[in-house]
């Protein structure tokens, strides 16, 4: 590998460490950013890129470590106080206000004021129109922000950051909304800035844009700087290499049994988003019993959302659901958990737990009709031993299920959703991003209740972005990309580089028809 | 060195724990704090008679804070109680004085028994329009409540014009009568309304602890997506808890009519407010999940035997609006700092294991 080269660097991490509450996210980070150039940040979901960025916009402070800006060390306890020194970020998750006009969005906390007779609209919105037109956007700047369409909104969002006059700029996945043409103006811009000597870092999962805008890249896994190098001396499959490393986690071996017949069957799946287009776009998969189906994607997939659509919860889907041989007609959960149908969702804290209630409460929560005597009284002596068996049968560490389930760890949280929706009897389980936020520890123990449960003759399909767990956990591999299933494949035949590569294939094709 | 932390810690958790106890029996303590007082300060406080006029007293406001209790549980708020209270005294005084005109030139009149059941279908209809209302078209509780108290009282005052539907004793050609018993009968020395009482908070209790519906309750108010998620009919389980809230409004509006054997329509006038704070005051939690029917009685009493105590006391009726007032900010205090107590013990608890 080649030398990196000094470069003229502007900020610098040392030896930077994030904790939070019981969670290392970032670990020993060193990092420099270079002016005049692109510095690139890759990395799966959830191995730190997001909060390293955090920590230099004076989102997050650093847990132990030193930020050095130009050689001197700097402390931010605020966004503002980053921003004083010239540090923009643009956010993965837009922060903007709908209900707030472009021009306003732009120039929020700094308004244009014109002494007691207030903001001077009128210079807020030509100065806003002049940023708006370098990114070619083609937005009014009087235009209400919720009246965008969400790529729209993110070129607000960039304007915005632009408009800050910034010596660094962060921009945190910013094209995942963007289309092809869109993209190309972006990196127009990027260029000017480059070449005024603005650092910029730029985050992306994209691979392909990386090789093409990128100075620098640093690579990230699990907290750590796994790979640092010129763009020009690599390639994707080096990228690909640092990105998974090549330590094996603890996966569950796969037992060998006989696959069923089909169990579960979903056609013509589609989902209209809220700004225009398809967040599932025509999603056709069948699962056999038995089968445990890896869906492969990145964030915005579109993943949740097919999940979604298939336990009924968003009424304007469409497209038709089977399990077993017999057709779905209801559409709401209730029926739809009655006919066979289990999701753990992806936001254990949001969809997941009722956090006021006890461990056993939660357990039972899906199945309480089940447990009653005379159809309205529950049965404690039944509620009891179920409780009990879900507890042996998925090792829950609860020393008393009475205690309330926020006592819990977050892999034991974990289990008792997917407890919960064990005790409703499913022939197929939905699994959204089944191993998110808890530990390794927890991590073995879900895969192997997994590959226990398909053992029994249940059909489950899990979604994750971890390529290593989709590699290892699936017997058949589904990648999702822009609302698309892109490939599906057997295991035996896939490889990372493929399923990579079909992972962004949905933004592609688009770009085609564009 | 070691050694030294950990007594230290073992006793911060100790007298962490001992304060939580504590506040955890706060409403316990209130009602024997109220009950010493009075009973040293106002006169014939503790005699037989006083005694059973207060639980009269505190039978009211107890039906309407349990069905308040249910519906806080979901995270929402029920504001309509009150005026359903004076409407259902109409609807029963009207039914017993001039029947139903059926304009045919017949009349039909009820018994007592037919009486109470048509006004408890009327309190349990109006809450099903408020749970309609929150469900099916998406008003906020607050409003959605907050209109019907408007309707509901209108409706009251129309009955009659805003006159008083007065001596409700029925006629025994038309067998109408009997309706005093619900209002000033006794059972074994007990008021009928206390007994009614004991067996609503009984069911509503049971209700809350042994069957599905009443964890969903819980569930619904704690995380409501969640509890779409594990499948529970969310509309259905609010549905309940305004239609059982109309059905407590409805029986207190026929208790009170019994008691003055007439129905006026003002009656129940911010009976709502009296609810709510008995509610919050026995542990209820505004933002939904928390709450027993156990610490709602227990609350309703607080606030009855105080305002009681303090009339016999001769406190005059504007201090008592400010005594009122601090108690319930209080309590709303002492149980805000018992949740942080709580988590930091749990935190300790945790700490010490690993």
């Amino acid at each position: 590998m080649a030398e990196i080269e000094e470069g003229d660097i502007i900020l610098k991490l040392d030896d930077v460490t994030k904790v939070y509450s019981g969670i290392v996210a970032v670990k020993h980070a060193n990092l420099a950013l270079r002016r005049g150039a692109v510095n690139v940040l890759v990395g799966e979901n959830g191995a730190g890129k997001s909060t390293l960025m955090r920590m230099i916009a004076g989102v997050e402070k650093p847990s132990l470590g030193r930020i050095l800006l130009e050689g001197k060390e700097v402390e931010f306890n605020s966004p503002a106080d980053a921003q004083k020194h010239g540090i923009g970020m643009v956010f993965q998750e837009l922060n903007l206000f709908g209900n707030l006009s472009v021009a306003e969005n732009i120039f929020a906390t700094r308004e244009i004021v014109r002494g007691v007779r207030g903001i001077d609209h009128k210079a807020q919105v030509e100065r806003a129109n002049h940023y708006l037109d370098k990114l070619d956007a083609g937005i009014s700047a009087e235009t209400m922000v919720e009246d965008l369409p969400i790529g729209q909104q993110q070129l607000v969002e960039i304007a915005k950051a632009i408009s800050l006059d910034t010596r660094i700029l962060i921009l945190d996945e910013p094209t995942s909304a963007l289309s092809a043409a869109e993209v190309d103006i972006l990196f127009k811009v990027i260029g000017e800035l480059k070449a005024q000597g603005v650092a910029i870092v730029y985050i992306s999962h994209r691979l392909e844009e990386l090789m093409r805008i990128g100075d620098y890249i640093t690579v990230l896994r699990d907290g750590q700087i796994t790979g640092q190098a010129m763009v020009k001396d690599i390639d994707t499959k080096w990228i690909v290499r640092s990105m998974i490393g090549s330590d094996a986690k603890d996966f569950a071996k796969s037992v060998d049994h006989k696959l069923g017949g089909e169990a579960f069957r979903a056609e013509d799946i589609s989902l209209p988003r809220k700004t225009g287009g398809l967040a599932v776009d025509h999603v056709s998969i069948s699962v056999r019993a038995g089968e445990v189906l890896g869906i492969y994607g990145l964030m915005g997939a579109g993943r949740s959302e097919f999940f979604e659509c298939v336990m009924g919860q968003h009424p304007h889907s469409t497209g038709r659901i089977f399990v077993g041989a017999k057709e779905i007609i209801e559409r709401d959960t209730p029926a739809r958990i009655k006919r066979g149908l289990a999701l753990i969702p992806e936001d254990r804290q949001r969809e997941g737990l009722v956090q006021v209630l006890s461990i056993a409460a939660n357990l039972t929560l899906a199945s309480l009709q089940k447990l009653t005597r005379f159809g309205f009284h529950i049965s404690g002596q039944r509620e009891q031993a179920a409780i009990r068996e879900a507890i042996n049968d998925l090792s829950i560490k609860a020393p008393n299920p009475e205690f309330d389930v926020t006592s819990m760890s977050g892999g034991n949280q974990q289990k008792v959703v997917i407890g919960k929706a064990l005790m409703t009897n499913p022939k197929v389980l939905l699994m959204d991003e089944p191993s998110r936020g808890i530990d390794v520890g927890a991590k073995a123990d879900v895969f192997r209740t997994m590959r226990r449960l398909a053992g029994e003759g249940l059909a489950i399909l899990f979604s994750t972005s971890d390529l290593e767990e989709v590699m290892a956990l699936s017997d058949r591999i589904a990648v999702m990309s822009n609302g698309k299933i892109t490939k599906v494949i057997d295991r035996a035949e896939a490889t990372e580089e493929m399923i990579v590569k079909a992972a962004s294939e949905g933004h592609k094709s688009t770009r085609e028809f564009a | 060195m070691t050694t030294v932390t950990t007594t230290q810690n073992a006793q911060a958790g100790d007298g962490g724990s001992m304060l939580l106890t504590l506040m955890k029996l706060r409403t316990f303590i209130a009602l024997f704090a109220v009950i010493a007082f009075f009973s040293i300060f106002a006169p014939n406080f503790l005699s037989t008679a006083n005694i059973i006029l207060m639980s009269k007293h505190v039978a009211l406001n107890a039906f309407l804070a349990m069905g308040m209790t249910f519906v806080i549980i979901t995270g929402g708020i029920d504001l309509s109680v009150g005026s359903i209270v004076g409407l259902c005294g109409m609807v029963a005084g009207g039914l017993i004085l001039h029947g139903i005109d059926l304009q045919i030139g017949y009349t039909v009149y009820f018994n007592i028994v037919e009486v109470a059941i048509i006004t408890l279908l009327v309190g349990v209809a109006i809450g099903a329009v408020n749970g309609l209302l929150i469900t099916k078209l998406n008003v906020a509780p607050f409003i959605a409540t907050l209109g019907t108290l408007y309707v509901a009282r209108g409706f009251a005052l129309l009955s009659s014009d805003g006159q008083t539907f007065p001596n409700l004793v029925g006629n025994p050609d038309l067998g109408t009568t009997g309706f005093a018993f619900l209002g000033s009968g006794r059972i074994f020395g007990l008021p009928v309304s206390v007994w009614i009482l004991v067996v609503v908070a009984l069911a509503a209790a049971y209700i809350a602890k042994y069957t599905p519906i009443g964890r969903q309750i819980f569930a619904v108010g704690g995380n409501e997506r969640a509890a779409r998620m594990s499948g529970i009919k969310v509309d259905r389980v609010k549905m309940f808890v305004y239609m059982f809230s109309g059905f407590c409004a409805a029986i207190v509006g026929i208790v009170i009519s019994s008691e003055l054997m007439a129905s006026h329509p003002a009656t129940g006038n911010s009976f709502e407010l009296n609810a709510i704070a008995a509610a919050v005051l026995g542990g209820t939690s505004m933002s939904g999940g928390r709450g027993t029917i156990g610490g709602t009685i227990i609350g309703a009493f607080v606030i009855g035997i105080l305002s009681d105590g303090l009339v016999m006391m001769g406190v005059s009726s504007f201090w008592q609006m400010v005594i009122k007032g601090i108690v319930i900010i209080v309590a709303v205090v002492v149980d805000q700092a018992q949740r942080r107590l709580q988590q930091r013990v749990a935190l300790m608890q945790l700490a010490k294991k690993d």
